[in-house]
């Protein structure tokens, strides 16, 4: 195997709706002076520099070129990610193969997402297959909405459950000073806010935001340098699947998210996990809407099949408690949607270093897995652990 | 390197305008002819190939997230599948990384793009910076052309020169059975053609083509069992220039001396042009060939123009980009020449007794950013 990649940086802007103060580079910017200052290195230190973006959401054609300034780049060695949603997911993964490759002692990974200026929709209408889908329409909203209404007929789940759901993120949210929405919302909020499609309300989706995290890796020698706690990337997984609505969408059972099924069974496998919910310490899902959760803790065998809304119901998944899922808030509270998948991996490091702040988990973080979710249905899961 | 990585197999289409094939149709021809030669499947035991890496852009395939393309027809349905939104050289650079790394032991690498399905231009205005070259209405082209303007005039390179790598590479075409617009042209025919913008004319731009390339790696160990004829991966980098052109000296390809320089280190090469037997680089315009081999460091600056008329080390024996590659496909698929050159199968482009090549791959406005790879005939 090659070298052992730990996570030595972390930095993240103060995500939010617009960012009429600076441009695409300067967001970039802030981010990566954050993880230097983090890891108590210059510039100078990095010896490659990886970034991700989605070309149509932003109207950037080669935009790794348009960020070279603000990210870094110039005269470094580098190169562009393009995943979908799980670009940030993909972009780490990336990072760790070049650290990992022993070519490069340190990258520097970057995530990001300006959507205050182009309406993303627009982006993602070009997102289906032209002849057969696109005429549907595209967007998240149909396709959590199917899933929902699904996962209550399944399962017993009613909207009071995804409603809590949402609200413990908010709680958690209002603890992250990076998040983009800290509301303080009830049950009722929820479920008296604007249907989008039914059973899917307003709230139960992600907001559109303005962030970028970078995150500074680096192999063990450098690591064990480091002016942080590294947190080690032990293992990590991407599963893709074929992109038609109709033959892998809504007609076949558990639809849309066997992806992570499959990525969470192998790296399960390779790392020796066989009860997830005691040997993970903190979960980092990616779940873009509040019904999201339910499936995902089930397909992460954190629980049973039809169990998740339960735990949920008891609250178990909340920052105090047993199972905490996304104490930094989760993608309905903050989603600048390339960032989103760095932003769990370096959440979840935080919490492993235990310099969460506020939102520091209650037990002990010894392990947490990240994931990251977009495309078709798409899958990239990472394992950390503060222990090589 | 902690282990050496090999090129097991690779493949292309003919390239040419494709109006007939949905962007799946030229990923899987391929593939399926890659699957087909090396009898090696999709397996999650190490038997097969383990993972996918794919080169294309959203804007060209008009479709955001342009890898759902290829997810299904390159073997990425509920397995690994990552997307490089750079040159396909970047594409094989990532593949040997993920190998070296440990984490994959054979990827299978794959590259498309139909340029002939939107307008370019558009597509390459929305590669400037947006707040004041946009604006003006630029496009590659027309930067391209202020680059070959600067290198000209500071070097006393002639259009003569420009036209000759033209004709040299649309020449080579012939040899190359995959090559769109493989013709024999004069110094007059390529200096008469309409400019597109001065001093770059039509016969001096890479045409429009359609079309893909593809191609197995695998650890060393794995690469000799599954081949008799391997090439190995001697030598890497890629570099980062600036953007904005006002910041650049157009004339020095800087970023690709960088990047050169890292290769040749990984491979131990001092002396380029003694040690390299062929060069295969991106030139979408003519000039370019001539400012590459510069940057390339097979001659010194301003020298580019003497290399070519010399003939002292054969570039582009397969016609180059300007016998009609399209962009993302282009790096990869000078990778793809230069396996088939040394392993002794590019039929009558071969240059015969080639042992080492190297390969370019570029993107961005004016040769912002560059690859290049380093190869080695392996038996």
């Amino acid at each position: 195997m090659g070298q052992r990649v730990a996570i030595i940086g972390i930095g993240q802007t103060d995500h939010c709706y617009m960012r009429t103060d600076v441009n695409h580079e300067q967001m970039i910017n802030e981010a990566v002076r954050k993880a230097l200052k983090d890891a108590e290195l210059t510039i100078k230190d990095i010896d490659t520099v990886i970034i991700e973006n989605m070309d149509l959401f932003e109207g950037h054609y080669l935009s790794d070129g348009m960020t070279v300034d603000g990210a870094g780049m110039y005269l470094k060695p580098g190169l562009k990610m393009n995943t979908g949603g799980t670009s940030g997911g993909t972009v780490v993964a990336t990072g760790w193969h070049h650290v990992a490759s022993g070519l490069f002692e340190t990258a520097l990974v970057i995530g990001w997402q300006k959507q205050d200026a182009v309406p993303s929709i627009s982006a993602l209408l070009t997102a289906r297959e032209p002849l057969y889908d696109r005429g549907m329409g595209a967007g998240a909203a149909g396709l959590f909405a199917t899933l929902a209404l699904r996962y209550m007929q399944e399962t017993g789940c009613r909207e009071e459950h995804a409603a809590l759901a949402r609200v413990i993120m908010a709680d958690n949210a209002r603890r992250n000073p990076h998040a983009h929405l800290k509301m303080r919302l009830t049950v009722k909020d929820v479920m008296s806010s604007r249907v989008l499609v039914w059973p899917l309300r307003l709230l139960h989706m992600s907001p559109t935001s303005c962030g970028s995290c970078a995150l500074i890796l680096a192999n063990e020698k450098r690591a064990k340098k480091a002016a942080k706690k590294p947190i080690w990337i032990k293992d990590l997984e991407t599963t893709h699947r074929e992109q038609s609505v109709f033959r892998g969408g809504c007609i076949e059972p558990e639809p849309t998210l066997s992806s992570i099924e499959v990525a969470a069974s192998n790296l399960y496998r390779r790392n020796g996990i066989s009860k997830p919910a005691k040997q993970i310490d903190v979960w980092e899902l990616y779940t873009p809407s509040s019904w999201a959760v339910f499936p995902w803790m089930e397909h992460l065998f954190i629980c049973e099949k039809g169990e998740a809304w339960r735990l949920v119901e008891k609250e178990a998944i909340r920052i105090e408690r047993e199972i905490p899922i996304e104490p930094s808030g989760g993608v309905v509270s903050t989603n600048p949607i390339g960032a989103s998948g760095v932003i769990r991996v370096a959440e979840a490091a935080l919490q492993l270093r235990g310099e969460a702040g506020e939102r520091q988990v209650t037990k002990k973080a010894e392990t947490a897995v990240a994931t990251a979710w977009g495309g078709c249905s798409w899958t990239v899961m990472h394992y950390l652990s503060n222990r090589l | 390197m902690a282990r050496r990585v090999g090129v097991v197999a690779v493949s292309k289409t003919k390239y040419g305008e494709k109006p007939e094939l949905h962007l799946q149709d030229l990923v899987f021809e391929v593939v399926q002819r890659l699957l087909e030669e090396t009898e090696l499947r999709f397996t999650e035991d190490g038997s097969g190939i383990d993972g996918t890496i794919t080169c294309s852009q959203d804007h060209w395939d008009g479709w955001t997230i342009s890898s759902k393309n290829a997810v299904d027809a390159a073997g990425g349905h509920l397995r690994s599948e990552e997307k490089v939104a750079e040159d396909g050289a970047y594409a094989l650079y990532y593949a040997v990384l993920s190998i070296l790394g440990g984490h994959y032991d054979c990827v299978l690498v794959v590259a498309h793009t139909k340029e002939s399905q939107v307008d370019g231009r558009l597509i390459e205005n929305f590669g400037l910076e947006p707040f004041y070259l946009r604006l003006l209405g630029l496009d590659f082209t027309s930067c391209a052309a202020m680059q070959a303007r600067q290198y000209m005039s500071a070097y006393g390179i002639t259009k003569e020169q420009c036209a000759q790598v033209v004709i040299k590479n649309r020449r080579n075409g012939m040899n190359n059975p995959y090559a769109y617009v493989p013709e024999i042209l004069t110094v007059s025919d390529v200096l008469n053609s309409p400019i597109l913008c001065d001093p770059i004319r039509l016969q001096e731009a890479k045409p429009v083509s359609d079309g893909a390339c593809a191609m197995i790696v695998a650890a060393e160990e794995k690469a000799k069992k599954w081949t008799d004829k391997p090439v190995w991966v001697e030598g890497m980098g890629c570099c980062y220039d600036r953007h904005y052109l006002g910041y650049r000296e157009l004339k020095e390809p800087l970023s690709l001396k960088e990047a050169a320089r890292r290769s040749y280190s990984m491979a131990g090469i001092t002396n380029p042009c003694k040690e390299i037997n062929l060069v295969e680089l991106s030139e979408y315009y003519s000039y370019q060939e001539l400012l590459w081999s510069e940057g390339l460091g097979l001659c010194g600056p301003g020298e580019g123009g003497r290399l070519m008329d010399s003939g002292d080390i054969p570039i582009n024996p397969s016609g180059g980009l300007l016998s009609g590659v399209p962009v993302n496909v282009a790096g990869l698929d000078r990778a793809v020449e230069a396996v088939l050159q040394l392993r002794g199968e590019a039929g009558k482009r071969q240059v015969v007794g080639a042992k080492t090549a190297v390969l370019h791959g570029t993107g961005g406005v004016c040769g912002q950013m560059h690859c290049v790879i380093n190869l080695r005939r392996g038996f």
